[in-house]
């Protein structure tokens, strides 16, 4: 295996460099997987049949709350990835270990409210707009759940083998990905909530 | 015994209880044949688990062979059924289920894995890579797109066919007209395989961009590897569509949601939207590959350099970005009035300005050129009248308010077997061709090749071309049965005679591989065609590594130069080469993947949670695992090259 020391670890080898720009190619294929989410949401969102509308349904406290949460973690994992370019190790998994219990947060406020909107009577079968609106944050929440799990094997591999140009680049990688549904996240912070609740 | 009722056929005939003792016995005769023999080691060993992109490849033109002759039976069955008028020998139901799964099979589980087949095996020789950027998940790619199919194939026997077209628009797939498990095959047989292609497309996309010999620039690549980057492309914007679509289905399907329903503000026409967003580039997918193919094909035995090679490659981008904004033309009658026809008339009748220009430039190189008529030029000579009769029609349906008249017509299913044979089936069988004696270290015979030929194309125009008379004259699409006084049955009748000419083509090729595996030579040269890319500069057969040496490019034809301008294509001195290891991970992987989607059709929960737990834990595994591939020697890669030159 070629290292070029030149480089950030995580970039130093052929076969790093290969994953991170595929990662890049996935993400792309992730917008178009949350892009085809939305425009069902948005053809569905007026189908409300006789089911509730996101006006009646849509809290500001809990989306402020899911919100800080996502978006402080972006943040939090970012420090991270500068921690690990500076070769600390004990920084960045602290780090990581804090964005991953601010993923947790979001993921349990999210549980939180989908259990409201069910006590509520709105369930992902009673009209349309409840089964695109679920998809889609569902949908993200399911990633959010897989980050949860990959977040923490990573921890665990960087905890057990150092930085390596194979844990330095998963942990590229990872961040790639919790930074991409932090976008999402915003996306449905403004075109559902925001949208919703005016 | 309740619990096992959901597993019967029901809708069943003699003909379905045949299959099923006819899979069961060619299963136990596979199983014994394997023990018999004692393969299982070697199958495990060399194909199973293998990363290499060369056997990928190789198992997904098996698969797709197969395939090929599943979708064949059912189309043979249709044209019996409606070979004269009032014919019995299949009722409605019957003939739904076979016209759904015909279409099905060709389209994801022949026509792509044939592509995708090729690619897999002449990509990276093309590029001078020794694999694919990520080789792993490329058999993962293989064996999700496997399981896939197999889990489709075997809903006839099991639980029942999906009956609601290729398409399977909304209502009519959903649970209230199609109450059999047969759409639930649908969503999620086509979901495990798309998984598959979808990460096919990021696999070539990476290994295009990232991994070309030096020297090759974009603009120096040959031009069957630029039609597969464009595809792969399409595939990576296009497969997430259908992703969400068929996950729509499922849970609408099982769950009961309102995606498509008819009440409480679901939409159905959002199915037939999604469909199309990801259909008509999937039209694409399988039609631009065939492009290069004859490119290739062409520009080798016309003996001339590909004309206009730069309009090859805009068309093919103009053609790619065209293909996602031309959808609604698949529903022009379902009332979205004449402002969005209008547009979607023009995009769609835009396309053919691209795809005419690929037709002069295929042309021009034929212009002056000393012409071969080898097998594979054949189908790419018969390929350009053919199709563009397939193109010009499609102008034709691209007319909106003329499509009222074509409409769900034969008219409709003329055009597009006049574009996806000779576009697609042409492609694969002349690439197939062009490309045995790399696989497999002989060629296939051009006698037994010409005869297969002659028969599948005079026999493909004698099956369509009447549909075109009798859908102009209104015979519908789909239907079972016509009454005498209609007056389609002498034109279904010859329809009936040309499919049999077909199936004795098909046979043909069947037959040419048994016979030139028997007795073809096996002293052929490394480049037998007199070919121009880089696939044909390495030995045959191919070493594990692809090139010993990775060559070094100054032209579109650098192989081309090194035979005939006395270009060095191979300057360095042999190094250790990194090779990943094998793996059983992707094959076991797919195997839950197979339950998975089992369990979800016929709605067994608890066997759906354990079999996702699996899946999740084959990912943990993978994470957690250490495998840092392996080197081959210098002094290995040198007794094997010496060995290689010495056959010659």
């Amino acid at each position: 295996m070629k290292i070029d020391s030149s480089l950030p670890l995580e970039y130093s080898t052929e076969e790093n460099r290969l994953k991170i720009f595929g990662f890049w190619i996935f993400l792309g294929a992730e917008i178009a997987l949350f892009a085809t989410l939305f425009a069902t949401y948005f053809v569905l969102v007026e189908g409300t049949g006789n089911g509730p509308s996101g006006e009646e349904l849509f809290k500001v406290p809990t989306l402020m709350l899911q919100t800080i949460f996502l978006l402080t973690s972006s943040f939090t994992i970012g420090l991270g990835i500068n921690a690990m370019r500076l070769g600390k190790q004990k920084a960045m998994l602290s780090f990581f270990v804090i964005t991953l219990i601010l993923g947790l947060g979001f993921l349990g406020v999210e549980i939180y409210e989908f259990v409201e909107y069910v006590h509520e009577g709105a369930t992902i079968q009673t009209s349309a707009f409840l089964s695109s609106l679920f998809t889609l944050l569902g949908t993200h929440g399911a990633h959010v759940t897989l980050g949860l799990f990959w977040g923490t094997f990573i921890i665990l591999q960087t905890k057990k083998r150092g930085f390596t140009p194979e844990t330095t680049n998963k942990a590229f990688i990872f961040s790639l990905y919790w930074h991409f549904l932090d976008v999402v996240w915003i996306f449905i912070f403004s075109f559902v909530y925001l949208k919703g609740m005016m | 015994m309740d619990y096992f009722d959901r597993f019967a056929v029901p809708h069943p005939s003699p003909a379905i209880y045949a299959s099923m003792i006819a899979i069961g016995l060619t299963m136990i005769a596979v199983v014994a044949g394997i023990t018999y023999f004692k393969k299982w080691g070697y199958l495990w060993r060399e194909w199973l688990t293998t990363v290499d992109h060369k056997r990928i490849g190789i198992m997904y033109i098996l698969s797709a062979l197969l395939m090929l002759f599943r979708g064949g039976a059912d189309a043979l069955m249709m044209r019996a059924q409606t070979a004269v008028p009032d014919n019995g020998l299949l009722d409605g139901q019957h003939y739904n289920e076979i016209f759904t799964t015909h279409g099905v099979v060709m389209i994801l589980f022949m026509a792509m894995p044939f592509i995708i087949g090729l690619m897999n095996i002449v990509t990276p020789l093309q590029v001078g890579a020794r694999d694919v950027a990520f080789p792993r998940l490329n058999a993962v790619s293989f064996w999700l797109f496997f399981m896939g199919a197999m889990l489709f194939n075997i809903s006839f026997v099991v639980g029942g066919s999906p009956d609601a077209g290729w398409t399977s628009y909304f209502p009519l797939a959903g649970n209230e007209f199609a109450e059999s498990v047969g759409s639930n095959y649908y969503a999620i047989a086509i979901q495990i395989a798309g998984i598959g292609t979808l990460l096919t497309g990021i696999n070539f996309i990476v290994t295009i961009l990232k991994m070309r010999a030096p020297g090759m620039s974009l603009m120096k690549m040959p031009m069957f590897t630029w039609s597969i980057l464009i595809t792969n492309f399409i595939i990576v914007f296009a497969f997430p569509v259908l992703t969400v679509a068929l996950a729509l289905m499922t849970m609408d399907r099982l769950f009961g949601t309102q995606f498509f329903a008819m009440a409480n503000g679901g939409s159905d026409m959002l199915w037939a939207n999604l469909f199309w967003v990801w259909g008509h580039p999937e039209v694409y997918i399988v039609i631009l590959p065939a492009f290069g193919i004859y490119s290739e094909i062409i520009s080798t035995f016309a003996r001339r350099n590909l004309y206009g090679y730069n309009s090859m490659v805009i068309s093919m981008v103009a053609i790619s970005t065209l293909s996602f904004v031309v959808w609604a033309h698949h529903f022009y009658t379902m009332g979205h009035g004449a402002m969005v026809n209008g547009i979607f008339s023009i995009t769609t009748m835009a396309i053919a300005v691209p795809t005419g220009v690929k037709i002069f430039n295929w042309l021009f190189t034929l212009w002056k050129g000393k012409i071969v008529f080898t097998v594979p030029m054949l189908y790419s000579l018969a390929f350009i009248p053919i199709f563009t009769l397939g193109g010009v029609t499609g102008v034709m349906l691209a007319m909106a308010s003329a499509d009222y008249q074509y409409h769900n017509t034969m008219f409709l299913v003329a055009h597009f077997h006049y574009v996806l044979i000779p576009g697609t089936v042409f492609a694969v069988l002349a690439g197939f061709t062009y490309w045995w004696p790399k696989m497999f270290g002989f060629m296939l015979s051009e006698k037994i090749g010409k005869w297969s030929f002659w028969f599948i194309t005079i026999s493909f125009n004698v099956t369509f071309f009447p549909m075109f008379i009798t859908g102009l004259d209104g015979q519908a699409r789909r239907m079972y049965t016509y009454s005498e006084s209609t007056g389609y049955g002498p034109l279904n009748m010859l329809s009936f005679v040309g499919a049999i000419g077909l199936a004795i083509g098909f046979a043909l090729i069947l037959y040419n591989i048994y016979w030139s595996t028997r007795y073809a030579s096996r002293n052929i040269s490394n480049d037998p065609w007199d070919a121009r890319s880089l696939e044909w500069a390495t030995h045959t057969p191919i070493p594990e590594y692809n090139f010993a040496v990775v060559p070094t490019v100054d032209s579109t034809e650098a192989f081309w130069d090194s035979k005939k301008k006395g270009f060095k294509l191979f300057s360095g001195k042999i190094e250790k080469i990194h090779m990943p290891n094998n793996s059983g991970v992707p094959f076991i992987l797919s195997c839950i993947f197979f339950v998975w989607g089992f369990a979800m059709v016929f709605s067994m929960w608890i066997i759906a949670i354990i079999a996702t737990i699996g899946i999740f834990a084959c990912m943990t595994l993978r994470s957690f695992e250490k495998d840092h591939g392996r080197y081959i020697s210098v002094e290995e890669i040198e007794e094997t090259e010496n060995k290689l030159r010495g056959a010659k």
